[in-house]
């Protein structure tokens, strides 16, 4: 018998059954709901069904939590009393806006000790990946997937095909989790992973924390993966335990016993491998309107000129979005304002590299800071980060999606671009006519500092970042 | 949901790849109760301009009854928003033909009765190239797996399962709820051999609660 993958090995024990036709039924471990699931909730509710395990399901409020004050207006407000009420009304526990747990989503699964390694966990939410930096089976569904989930606490998914991404080496200083993952993106494409469920593996992976992997796991979705995962190991059962929700005791001990046997055989083989060297790897800024549009920051704004010709139409419609001039150095391309936040880079970790490069300086121009949970601000707050930020001219605010997704009203205005530690480029996606640049937090404390695109590299002095 | 198996209607060109679900709806308009119908927020910042006009040249504001759209690689990229499958839908949208989707938004459509056609990217380019700036009748079988439109016959790809659930329209709760028995069994398993997979608070309340 061959080796089996890390996916092998959890999908076989989640499979309830398989049916004739390859469609699996998987048990869910874990649930994860938010304001956005209030379609699935009125599913089961015309439906008259109930939450088939309420004990397993969690709600947060995060797409339109508040960062400053209250609610800005009644349909945000409506949309988090919608969530507090169906929670309440089905006995799931909901980490509201007064909760000391609550936070994004994908940052309080991990940080509650909700998330393990072995589970299925489910979100009505594209950057469910992130959980699978536990060596979790982890993805996001739609809201016909998350009503079903609700009334069984299973899912039908047709097992995806395994590819490796194999990152030998190290990365080099300033060089994170987020440029490795931007630079696979711009490598295969943004649907360069479709219909497969990647495994990180490699020494520059095995390197990374918790923080990092996450952040690698959760942008697989921007590559076109529904499922990202690294095998877990030491750093992974360190960082969890005497997590509140994780198992103690005996239960710890058996759990890590079954936890050590998940990673893949040594004669595993995946449907496909990708190798990358980390040490090719510089700080990657992305350019265009798509997540593969990136570049390292050392480049020029691509040239439409000598393209193919649909390529060359693409390239031109997403400069001409962008308001940028083909051939430009990246490093000339002035900024308007910058975020740090969001499910990909709002971690302890994240807060720490962005005050690392801003600690003593002065930001160009405005932004704003929003951590990825109540926790980690308070955890920000005790090591001064809040104050490296404000002293540097920048918001300190709460904790939610924010400006990633712009739900809360927290946009950015037409016209106006914005250096940001998010996950989409996407056109209008930070607000209608916003022109974003992704890249990892040190990338933007840098532009912060000069108010345009900057290698960190230049800016390091000795600080670590990463 | 009623199940299909061949659809004809009017097929237009959308001659752009990567239309991702932020430009299929706007996350502004996902507040919206679904029974207010979300098919006026499909793509609405490529069919209005900022003063809210419409964008005459757009294809489907020149062709609005349009029920097959052709279009580029990478289609429905992005959120897991099932919103984006509803605008489509309630706008009447019946058929998506693309080189390649999102995984996600591929799942939703199969959910509300929508095809997410796959065809080879050179197929698609000669048909967005004779559909021009126009339209042409469409004929999409899921029998055989061909879309006949514009004098050309198309093979498409999908997945086998999506097939069949397209053709009859099942519902997934309903089908899911004949296995109510593994499913208890599968449970009453994990719980008893691998305790740890369930939170703390199933577990043992007490503890959590001092959390």
């Amino acid at each position: 018998m061959t080796g089996r993958t890390l996916l092998d090995k959890l999908w076989a024990d989640h499979e309830i059954l398989r049916r004739d036709d390859g469609a699996s039924l998987l048990w869910v471990d874990r649930h994860l709901v938010h304001e956005g699931s209030h379609h699935a909730f009125a599913k089961i509710a015309e439906r008259g069904l109930g939450v088939a395990e309420p004990g397993l399901t969690y709600g947060v409020v995060d797409h339109y939590a508040p960062t400053r004050g209250g609610p800005a207006t009644d349909a945000i407000a409506r949309m988090i009393a919608t969530l507090e009420a169906n929670t309440a009304k089905h006995a799931i526990t909901c980490f509201g806006l007064k909760d000391p747990r609550q936070g994004i989503v994908h940052v309080i699964g991990p940080e509650q000790g909700l998330t393990l390694p072995g589970l299925l966990v489910n979100c009505g939410d594209s950057h469910t990946s992130t959980h699978g930096a536990f060596g979790a089976l982890a993805f996001g569904i739609g809201a016909t997937e998350v009503s079903h989930v609700l009334a069984t606490q299973t899912v039908w998914q047709t097992k995806p095909k395994s590819m490796q991404i194999n990152v030998t080496g190290q990365l080099g200083p300033g060089v994170g989790a987020k440029d490795l993952a931007l630079s696979w993106i711009a490598h295969l494409g943004a649907d360069g992973g479709r219909g497969h469920a990647i495994e990180y593996t490699g020494q520059a992976v095995r390197a990374l924390s918790m923080e990092g992997r996450m952040t690698l796991c959760n942008l697989s979705i921007e590559g076109g993966a529904r499922f990202g995962m690294i095998a877990p190991d030491q750093v992974t059962f360190d960082y969890l335990r005497g997590r509140p929700f994780a198992p103690r005791g005996a239960d710890w001990d058996r759990a890590v016993e079954a936890w050590s046997r998940l990673p893949s055989d040594a004669d595993a083989t995946y449907d496909r491998v990708v190798t990358l060297d980390a040490a090719e790897i510089a700080p990657i800024v992305t350019w265009g309107t798509s997540p593969e549009d990136a570049l390292p920051v050392t480049g020029r704004v691509p040239d439409p000129a000598g393209l193919d010709s649909a390529r060359a139409d693409r390239v031109r419609a997403a400069l001409d979005y962008m308001g940028l001039t083909p051939g430009r150095p990246l490093t000339e391309v002035a900024i308007d304002q910058v975020f740090v936040g969001s499910c990909t880079n709002a971690r302890i970790e994240d807060l720490r590299a962005a005050a690392a490069v801003l600690a003593g300086r002065r930001a160009r121009v405005p932004g704003i800071v929003s951590p990825g949970s109540q926790q980690i601000k308070a955890q920000a707050e005790a090591e001064g980060l809040d104050k490296i930020f404000i002293d540097a001219g920048l918001d300190w605010v709460g904790a939610g999606c924010s400006m990633c997704v712009g739900m809360n009203g927290d946009l950015v205005a037409p016209g106006k671009r914005c250096a940001s530690t998010t996950n989409r480029n996407f056109r209008g996606r930070q607000g209608r006519g916003a022109r974003t640049h992704l890249m990892s937090p040190a990338m933007v404390a840098a532009a912060a500092i000069t108010g345009h695109l900057t290698d960190v590299r230049d800016l390091l002095d000795g600080r670590i970042v990463s | 949901m009623s199940g299909w198996t061949r659809h004809t209607g009017l097929a237009i060109a959308l001659d752009r790849e990567s239309i991702d679900t932020d430009q299929i709806i706007p996350a502004r308009f996902m507040s919206t109760p679904r029974s207010q119908g979300y098919g006026g927020f499909l793509m609405r910042d490529l069919r209005f301009d900022a003063n809210d006009e419409p964008a005459a040249d757009f294809p489907l504001n020149r062709m609005p009854e349009a029920s097959v759209l052709v279009t580029r690689r990478n289609f429905g990229s992005g959120s897991s928003r099932e919103a984006a499958v509803y605008a489509l839908v309630d706008f009447g949208i019946r058929v998506v033909i693309a080189p390649s989707f999102g995984d996600i938004f591929a799942s939703n459509s199969v959910n509300n009765g929508l095809l997410a056609a796959r065809v080879d990217a050179g197929l698609v380019d000669q048909l967005i190239a004779r559909l021009a700036g126009g339209s042409a009748e469409a004929t999409v079988d899921l029998n055989d797996q061909t879309i006949l439109v514009a004098g050309m016959t198309i093979p498409f790809s999908l997945d086998e399962v999506w097939r069949q659930k397209l053709i009859n329209g099942w519902d997934d709760i309903d089908l899911t709820q004949q296995h109510r028995d593994a499913i208890a069994a599968y449970r009453a398993k994990r719980k008893a051999i691998q305790t740890w997979a369930f939170p703390v608070a199933e577990t043992d309340p007490e503890s959590a609660a001092q959390t």
